[in-house]
């Protein structure tokens, strides 16, 4: 039964952190702007998650469960708020979103 | 396992550390900024796997007001640099 669980800890563990590569390339090859914001604040935080998850499995206390959820919880509000206030920014000073077609 | 942990805690430090290729490269402030937030996840994600070795319990906590803190910079991006230009444009 603990073998199972740290199996099922370590896979979770190593989802997330491929998810988390997967938000760092997103980031560095997107072509614009509010690509990039969208690849940051939702796979970077589903890897955090599974992470957090995973490490709130094997803790052994209720205790450090909760804190580690607790964490994670506030890293998705806060990143709610900066995909939107980031992106708002990012169109008022001027940056044309990304149409897949070539400029002219 | 805690091999395992350290392993990965290194494997984000490295997708921080390509992260800051972005912040070379721009093009723009956004481009730039939004690295920022990559920290901020990112490092999360490595101080909590740091908190689960043995003896380092206190370092959850310190995940914890990194999560807090984080939406502070983004008020304080948006806020300064952004805010403070659209503020002069709407003056003129």
């Amino acid at each position: 039964m603990s073998a199972l669980l740290d199996g099922v800890c370590a896979a979770l563990m190593l989802a997330g952190a491929f998810f988390t590569l997967a938000g760092t390339v997103g980031v560095l090859r997107f072509p614009d702007v509010y690509c990039r914001l969208h690849a940051l604040t939702k796979v970077d935080n589903l890897g955090l998650g599974l992470v957090v998850l995973g490490l709130a499995l094997q803790s052994g206390s209720w205790a450090t469960a909760l804190e580690l959820l607790l964490v994670w919880f506030f890293v998705l509000i806060s990143s709610a708020f900066t995909c939107q206030l980031v992106a708002r920014a990012a169109l008022r000073r001027g940056a044309a979103p990304w149409t897949g077609r070539r400029p002219p | 396992m805690a091999e395992l942990r350290m392993g990965l805690a290194l494997f984000l430090l490295l997708n921080i550390l390509a992260g800051l290729v972005r912040v070379v490269l721009g093009p723009s402030l956004t481009d730039r900024f939004i690295v920022a937030q990559l920290f901020g996840t990112t490092g999360v994600g490595v101080l909590v796997l740091l908190a689960a070795a043995p003896g380092q319990a206190a370092l959850r906590d310190v995940a914890l007001v990194f999560a807090l803190l984080a939406p502070v910079t983004v008020v304080a991006f948006v806020r300064f640099a952004v805010g403070g230009e659209a503020s002069e444009r709407e003056r003129r």
